[in-house]
């Protein structure tokens, strides 16, 4: 039992880190159906950036570890989402009502570009940290066994359900919002009625990219390290929660990225820790042989 | 566009225009580059990260950016719209189509001719090998994707399955590669088909997300189920081809000693070079008589509307699945003849880049094109050997070049789709025409 | 009536989650000939077609479809493509559904695939190129060339189909269903989109198509088209069925010319003596 609550909160962290890029992945698909395959390499770099601001201000001395993290937090976001603007304006944006498999294939590109870029500009070694946060709490104790709650994780989940407070008020309560949700139902129409489309789509990619940032500095606290392969695997398995969730549905994509965490989690705790991937991704085919849109996907209706 | 009669006023204009993009662009560049190029960490002698600045790389980038981006203004200014870009005049399309219709032929007498040319070559015989072994994947992928208009992201699982299906076979049971590439063929069709069944219901990125989850999931069981695949260490000392039972080797029954002819290792090499291009030619051979036939029609009105294929009473199920066991079985004797020729196998070979590598093939070849993918495998396969020198950075090239071609040509390289029968002339239908597929 | 009907749907009725979209609609529809299913947007016509085309599983109801020979298929239970495989009903589709990047031949081509990929051994024979296979599909183009000179189209045979115009279209779209040989032809609003000229020789054609003795219902908004070509119409409005009858009977019918054009009889009235 209590062996299973640890590992309940361990999922539980690991699945917040996925929802956060799932949303990124979720997002571009809602609005110019694409998978944005570059999607898990831009958190990889919004990894980068926080491990590199938070060496740069513990070596000028900083060391009030709040501070240091918000810093860490802006840079890292305002610099990820940079890139996620530019990667949507030089690859996808001139390939936007072309042929379906053109910006995919676009995007494989991108991925390859910024894996590669990461690994010539910093090196293809693993980066670890000394931790940062540390401390905790102990929840429960018995037969020796110690559930630990560790503020590290406190911090990942809050930030979590901060993050997307803010993102469910962006998404329904604001002007960018409604354009976005526009933009989503039919882009010609929004066009007609003064939106600016363009502008919708590029905010969009730096909403996911912020989001996926802010993953990436989650994951740096959390496990300690970065480096540059991370975004692949993350990418496919935040990818394979958007798409469990049903692909274009906000809530889904954290639904299907706690899933996931859960059963990776789970499931190397229990059977085995090399067939947690595999394990993850059966559930999905599983899953979508049952339900072909996801979990929380709107079915698709054939218009006949 | 050059635009002679440009006024001294829009001409000033046009320069600020430019000037303001090359500097939007040059900001840009440096912030994003900022802390990625201009700072470089390192794990320090006690193992601590360690950095140090690198402002003058930094600054290299940024300057390039700006002059780039200058340039690119005024190529584009030069160039004119990039709607007109992609137009093409009739009487360069009546060249485009007479060399789409010598190019075959000829290419093939050269295939036939490379050992001849570059005997003593080995490192081209090699690549060519390889650059064959590509082309043979990239039809093989065509028929699900470029035909049937499925999404496969996890081809190489199929070539993953073949490759291990030889090793496995001829290490274990000591069956020879000629019995073993129909056995390989047939095994990649069976998990063609078995991967085919749950997808069956789903459309587009659903389908696309399922094949490149059950293309890892297959290259983690192989990484993983060690006590039969050897795990991370593959599988080693795979037998080599034999001339149907005569070995390439030194000794008095080899290959050269039989036909006394002075041994030279190259005679392998010649030899697994016809047989990979008897393979891709009999890939190719297929796929052309399967256009022809019900099934490929089949095939390629999924790609345009399956709700039509449905009402004209065609089996949907049935023409998916053999979709995916066809382009399988070509995948696994492709993998049968890699694993032959490197001896040695392990699932670093079968990953999503290549997946990627060889949907790139064929997307950049112009889909259902036989021609466009042999010759996406030409460049894409023989730009990314000119990069070996440089191999850090052959990574970040090719991502760049794959961008470049698709911004550059989204319909691949060869944008027609011939019919497959007609009564009383061939035309070839423009690409804007024909549907992609939701499948 | 059994064997004169070709079609008898009995207590149809197709629910989406909570709405009604066909309650309880009986019909038969009479052999050899065209059976005209008629009524205001949202009626329900467009469900019964794709109940009866396998599109969708009613939610309850029985469609019987008997052939000349006297088997007898129940729709509700086939799956859509063995509904045309092997009860022989074709559809067209409102919103044309040609293989738009295939030429008008190899649309025909497609819709003899079933006989086609019989001839062809399963593709095993046809790989191999055997005589009996080539003869098949020879026999094949001849019935697509048939269909393309009555459609007047054979002259672009081998022009890709999404560069036809769309009156051209929309007959093509009727060639490709006959290319199955159907015992019943279901039509989605084939005038739709057509011109005079156009209707008046999609008329012709359909009935040409009832002459050699297949059996025709469709859907059609054009007036001057049902009450020509039709030998029995049926009314529906909100999902059930209203009136039926022979075109004269329906267009006297004051229900119909009521709920059919709503209150405005006047300007109903106009509509229906147009079509007169």
């Amino acid at each position: 039992m209590d062996y299973f609550a640890q590992q309940l909160i361990n999922g539980i962290v690991l699945g917040s880190i996925y929802g956060l890029i799932a949303i990124g992945y979720t997002m571009v698909y809602g609005i110019v159906g694409m998978i944005n395959f570059a999607h898990g390499d831009i958190f990889m770099i919004g990894g980068f950036i926080a491990l590199i601001t938070f060496l740069i201000l513990v070596s000028i001395g900083l060391t009030t570890v709040p501070l240091i993290l918000l810093i860490v937090l802006l840079v890292s976001m305002a610099i990820t989402s940079l890139y996620g603007w530019t990667v949507e304006r030089i690859a996808y944006r001139p390939l936007r009502h072309s042929f379906r498999l053109a910006p995919m294939l676009s995007a494989i590109g991108v991925s390859f570009v910024l894996m590669n870029f990461s690994q010539v500009s910093q090196g293809a070694r693993v980066k670890p940290i000394p931790p940062i946060i540390t401390g905790g709490y102990s929840l429960l104790e018995s037969d020796g066994f110690v559930v630990r709650l560790s503020n590290a994780q406190i911090i990942v989940v809050l930030t979590t359900i901060v993050l997307l407070a803010i993102f469910t008020w962006l998404v329904s309560r604001t002007r960018l919002g409604r354009d976005m949700r526009a933009c989503e139902q039919d882009q010609t129409m929004a066009a007609l009625l003064g939106v600016d489309v363009d502008r919708t789509i590029s905010m969009t990619f730096v909403i996911g990219a912020a989001l996926a940032a802010v993953a990436g500095m989650m994951y740096l606290l959390y496990y300690g390290l970065v480096d540059f392969f991370m975004g692949f695997v993350a990418g496919i398995k935040a990818f394979t929660a958007a798409v469990l969730g049903g692909i274009g549905s906000l809530p889904g994509a954290m639904l299907g990225g706690l899933l996931i965490g859960l059963i990776e989690t789970m499931w190397s705790a229990y059977f085995s820790v090399e067939y947690k991937d595999v394990a993850a991704f059966s559930i999905l085919i599983v899953v979508l042989i049952f339900l072909p849109t996801g979990l929380l996907g709107r079915p698709e209706v054939e218009k006949v | 566009m050059s635009a002679p009669d440009l006024t001294h006023a829009s001409r000033r204009e046009a320069i600020a225009f430019i000037l303001k993009n090359a500097f939007i662009s040059a900001f840009v560049a440096l912030v994003i580059f900022s802390l990625m190029i201009g700072v470089r960490t390192e794990a320090g002698p006690t193992g601590q990260l360690i950095y140090w600045t690198r402002f003058d790389d930094l600054a290299t980038i940024v300057a390039v950016v700006f002059a780039g981006s200058i340039a690119v203004e005024l190529l584009r200014q030069w160039w004119g719209p990039v709607g007109v870009v992609g137009a093409i005049a009739p009487s360069v399309q009546r060249g485009l189509d007479f060399a789409g219709k010598a190019a075959p032929p000829l290419l093939l007498i050269f295939a036939f001719l490379v050992p001849v040319l570059f005997y003593n070559q080995r490192y081209l015989l090699d690549l060519s090998i390889l650059v064959l072994t590509y082309v043979m994947l990239g039809w093989g992928l065509n028929v699900v994707v470029g035909l049937a208009g499925l999404l496969d992201l996890g081809y190489v699982a199929f070539y993953a399955v073949g490759a291990y299906s030889y090793a496995l076979l001829s290490t274990n049971f000591d069956l020879s590669f000629w019995m073993c590439l129909p056995l390989a063929g047939i095994l990649a069709a069976f998990w063609g088909v078995l991967l085919g069944f749950p997808v069956l219901r789903l459309r587009g990125d659903y389908l696309a997300i399922v094949t490149l989850a059950f293309g890892e999931i297959i290259r983690l069981v192989l990484l993983n189920w060690e006590s039969l695949t050897g795990g991370p260490n593959g599988v080693s000392s795979i037998p080599r081809p034999t001339f149907f039972g005569i070995p390439f080797t030194r000794g008095d029954d080899g290959f050269a000693a039989r036909l006394g002819i002075e041994f030279s290792p190259t005679h392998r090499i010649v030899f697994l070079f016809y047989v990979i291009l008897a393979l891709a030619l009999l890939t190719n051979w297929v796929t052309i008589r399967l256009r022809r036939l019900p099934i490929g029609r089949a095939w390629e009105a999924l790609r345009e509307d399956e709700v039509a294929c449905r009402a004209l009473g065609i089996n949907i199920t049935t023409t998916k699945l053999t979709a995916f066991a066809t382009g399988a079985m070509f995948g696994g004797f492709a993998g049968a003849f890699f694993a032959t020729r490197q001896g040695f196998i392990s699932p670093e070979s079968f990953t999503f880049q290549e997946s990627a590598l060889v949907l790139a093939i064929v997307v950049l070849g112009g889909m259902g094109s036989q021609l466009g993918v042999a010759l996406a495998a030409v460049a894409l396969i023989g730009g990314f050997e000119l990069f070996r020198g440089f191999d850090q950075y052959r990574m970040l090239v090719f991502g760049m070049a794959m961008v470049l071609l698709m911004i550059w040509r989204p319909r691949g390289l060869i944008g027609h789709r011939a019919p497959t029968v007609f009564l009383k002339q061939n035309t070839a239908i423009s690409a804007e025409l024909a549907k992609e597929g939701r499948g | 009536m059994s064997h004169e009907s070709i079609l008898i749907v009995d207590g149809l009725t197709m629910r989406f989650g909570g709405v009604v979209a066909v309650n309880g609609l009986s019909f038969a529809a009479e052999r050899r000939k065209i059976t005209a299913l008629i009524g205001p947007n949202g009626a329900g016509k467009t469900t019964v077609f794709n109940c009866i085309t396998g599109f969708y599983k009613p939610t309850s109801g029985v469609i019987r479809l008997t052939h000349d020979d006297g088997r007898n298929f129940h729709l509700e239970r086939l799956n859509d493509f063995r509904i045309s495989k092997k009860a022989k009903v074709a559809r067209t589709f409102q919103n044309i559904r040609l293989f738009p990047g295939m030429t008008a031949l190899e649309n025909l081509m497609v819709a003899q695939h079933n006989a086609l990929m019989q001839a062809s051994g399963f593709t095993f024979l046809g790989l191999i190129g055997v005589p009996s296979y080539r003869a098949a599909e020879r026999r094949a183009i001849d019935r697509a060339k048939h269909w393309l000179d009555r459609i007047g189209l054979i002259d672009r045979a081998d022009d890709a189909a999404g560069n036809l115009p769309y009156g051209d279209q929309r007959r093509l779209e009727i060639a490709r269903a006959m290319c199955t040989e159907p015992a019943l032809l279901c039509l989605d609003e084939p005038a739709a989109g057509l011109n005079a000229r156009e209707s008046a020789g999609l008329s012709e054609l359909l009935l040409s198509i009832r002459g050699q003795g297949t059996s025709i219902i469709l859907i059609e908004h054009d007036m001057s088209v049902v009450m020509e070509i039709s030998d029995q119409i049926v009314v529906m409005d909100y999902g059930v069925k209203i009136a039926e009858g022979a075109p004269q009977v329906v267009r006297d019918d004051a229900k119909v010319v009521a709920a059919y054009l709503g209150a405005d009889e006047e300007e109903a009235a106009a509509v229906m003596e147009s079509g007169a």
